[in-house]
């Protein structure tokens, strides 16, 4: 996804530079309880294999573009839940503030009504929405140090009882305007996806020669050129061999293309900026962090706005997948499959640990699972029991992974 | 260089620091010790910010200062490493080294290149060898190295005063040693040091000057070339009058 390397292999320096040396040092982090995403590449391959060998219908272009529509909403809110996992905090309300959003984009669109506003305008609002819900919960946690756990806790109800109110009367709003319904029904023409394959290559190549040559020039340790250049491969590789999947069928769905962008950008404020600097320092450390002067209330209550604005963007997704709005949004396994996508992804529930992109590999977990069941004809409770077996396990390995870190280090 | 004149702190009904007087100069290790709760770490919190004192007056380079939080005490040059190591142990030692202070440009994004190379020349200077690769998590780092991060961290800002706050108290032998050694070259390189510590031996052996506070109150001030460890023992437990230094 971004260009940053794991600081292991940014760390090899002079003779350490060999590939050999890079391989012994990710060895050397696993024993040493950083298993990086190789749990979740494991996942998904079995999973793969399990559902293509079930059901024919799994492992097919037609398929794959259905996953990105599936698995999109879900995907968005755990970007945000995983800003707020980074401070060591927990944010319960994201399934009902998505409903909220949900209900507020279908509510300003409402032709003949008072408030019947353009399609982008109804979706900004949305998020505005979402957005000023976190930023509520988070000055209340930041300044008054209610438990995080106990104040969204109060927000999902909150949030439920607003959303039946709304929709009291009518109990269903229909969509109409087409931006909104484009969000998660465009779908982009054939080259337009080559396109941006291509693009997102590109910038990607640029970004970490970059990097590379920024490097070079301060007299630093480069890391290895070819790991380099294989990582550029890969990944512009699987960019290109997703949109010829997706053209096989149809073409790139519109809502693929937003949540790449949303957590390439949100990887890039994690990794590669301040703000996400002193949001991984508060979640290690908070009182180092307020001892070195960063304003540790204010990276609270941000991390709280992006988990709501990005529930606010979910929510849009969700509604326009629909094409209406009913009592059913934010509810069922909403809320638990968001914050389990951003655990499988690596995200440690302690803070401090774990990365953007992992909402998108833990969102395509469960996206996978809960298609192939699907498709399979299994009865939903095997997909409950498969999901919350995943996440048991998931959590597991966190949490083991810490013992382990927290030993090696003293 | 630092002076505190009259200095005093109360919670609620606890005087922690009375009339507290205290000073040290340039290129000085000294030693600051005391029975626990005679205020060494209240005085500490107080000169960094993370107090403000009820009563006294805060000299820095003669002139009357006013301390009102962690960034006021940055900005005069003081820092402090703390017992309980300010770092985070998820950050690797370049990000610690510069944890709220992180070189960026105007739309925020981190400059990499420049932090890096300053912390390894920081590093190197304080001749810190032991870590392999600036980029390791801290956590992945022994109690030493841990300290010498954090007292490196303190030397790379320019601070003029630095508090070192029992930096040997959780260490072994070899460890101890390593950090006491960086604690002398930082008095070399012309730093006001501030050595807060239990272990008399560790005092006598880099400290020039003994600051002895006992129950909120200054007990002397002791010249370590003329006075023992007996005389030092007997004023922070039972107080003694003050000598000239």
């Amino acid at each position: 996804m971004s260009t940053a390397s794991p600081p292991e292999v940014q760390a090899a320096a002079g003779d350490q530079d060999s590939l050999a040396a890079i391989l012994r040092g990710r060895w050397e982090a696993l024993k040493g309880g950083d298993v990086g995403s190789l749990p979740v590449i494991v996942g998904i391959v079995a999973i793969t294999i399990f559902f293509a060998a079930k059901t024919n219908i799994f492992f097919t272009a037609v398929n794959f573009s259905n996953l990105i529509g599936q698995m999109a909403g879900v995907t968005v809110i755990a970007v945000g839940i995983v800003f707020v996992l980074l401070i060591g905090e927990i944010d319960l309300s994201v399934g009902y503030v998505s409903g909220i959003a949900s209900v507020a984009v279908a509510e300003f669109q409402v032709v003949g009504s008072s408030h019947d506003y353009p399609g982008l305008v109804a979706i900004a609002l949305a998020i505005l929405i979402g957005g000023a819900i976190g930023g509520a919960q988070g000055s209340i946690i930041a300044f008054l140090g209610v438990p995080s756990f106990v104040v969204t806790l109060a927000g999902l109800l909150i949030c439920q009882g607003l959303i039946i109110q709304i929709l009291g009367t009518e109990g269903v709003i229909g969509i109409d305007d087409h931006q909104i319904l484009d969000v998660s029904n465009y779908v982009l023409t054939k080259n337009t996806g080559w396109i941006v394959a291509i693009v997102f290559t590109a910038l990607l190549a640029a970004a970490s020669l970059g990097t590379y040559i920024g490097r070079l020039r301060a007299g630093l340790p480069t890391g290895n050129i070819i790991a380099t250049i294989v990582r550029v491969l890969f990944f512009g590789g699987l960019g290109f061999a997703a949109v010829a999947v997706c053209n096989h069928s149809r073409g790139v769905p519109l809502v693929g293309l937003i949540v790449v962008f949303v957590v390439v950008l949100f990887a890039y404020i994690a990794e590669r900026t301040t703000f996400g600097r002193h949001v991984y320092a508060v979640g290690g450390n908070a009182e180092a962090a307020r001892r070195a002067g960063i304003n540790v209330k204010l990276i609270r209550i941000l991390c709280f706005v992006i988990s709501g604005s990005m529930a606010g963007l979910g929510g849009v997704i969700l509604a326009s997948r629909l094409n209406s709005v009913d009592l059913t949004f934010g509810g069922g396994t909403l809320l638990l499959d968001t914050i389990s996508a951003a655990v499988i992804g690596g995200v440690s529930l302690f803070g401090g640990r774990g990365r953007v992109s992992g909402a998108l590999f833990g969102g395509l977990i469960i996206g996978m699972i809960s298609n192939g069941t699907d498709l399979v004809g299994s009865a939903d409770w095997i997909k409950y029991v498969t999901t919350g077996s995943i996440l048991l396990a998931a959590v597991t390995l966190d949490t083991v992974a810490r013992r382990r870190q927290a030993a090696v280090g003293r | 260089m630092l002076e505190l004149r009259g200095v005093s702190k109360r919670f609620g009904s606890v005087e922690a620091l009375k009339e507290v007087d205290f000073q040290v100069q340039d290129g000085e290790v000294m030693a600051l010790v005391g029975d626990n709760g005679a205020g060494k770490s209240t005085l500490i919190k107080g000169v960094a910010g993370i107090y403000s004192i009820d009563e006294g007056e805060i000299y820095f380079d003669g002139e009357l200062v006013s301390i009102h939080g962690p960034k006021d005490a940055a900005k005069l040059g003081i820092e402090v490493v703390y017992q309980d190591l300010a770092l985070c142990d998820n950050l690797d030692v370049v990000q610690n080294m510069y944890l709220g202070r992180e070189v960026h440009d105007p739309l925020f994004r981190l400059r990499e290149a420049p932090m890096e190379q300053r912390t390894a020349e920081t590093l190197k200077s304080l001749a810190v060898t032991t870590i392999r690769s600036v980029r390791q998590p801290v956590a992945t780092l022994s109690g030493g190295q841990r300290q010498s991060v954090a007292v490196a961290r303190a030397v790379m800002w320019n601070n003029r005063v630095v508090f070192l706050d029992e930096p040997t108290a959780a260490l072994g032998v070899a460890q101890t040693r390593q950090v006491l050694d960086l604690v002398k070259r930082l008095g070399d390189q012309g730093l006001a040091v501030i050595l807060v510590s239990h272990n008399l031996s560790d005092v006598f052996e880099v400290a020039d000057r003994i600051t002895v506070l006992r129950l909120g109150r200054t007990v002397g001030v002791y010249e370590k070339n003329a006075t023992s460890e007996q005389e030092i023992v007997q004023a922070i437990t039972v107080g003694a009058p003050a000598k000239a230094a």
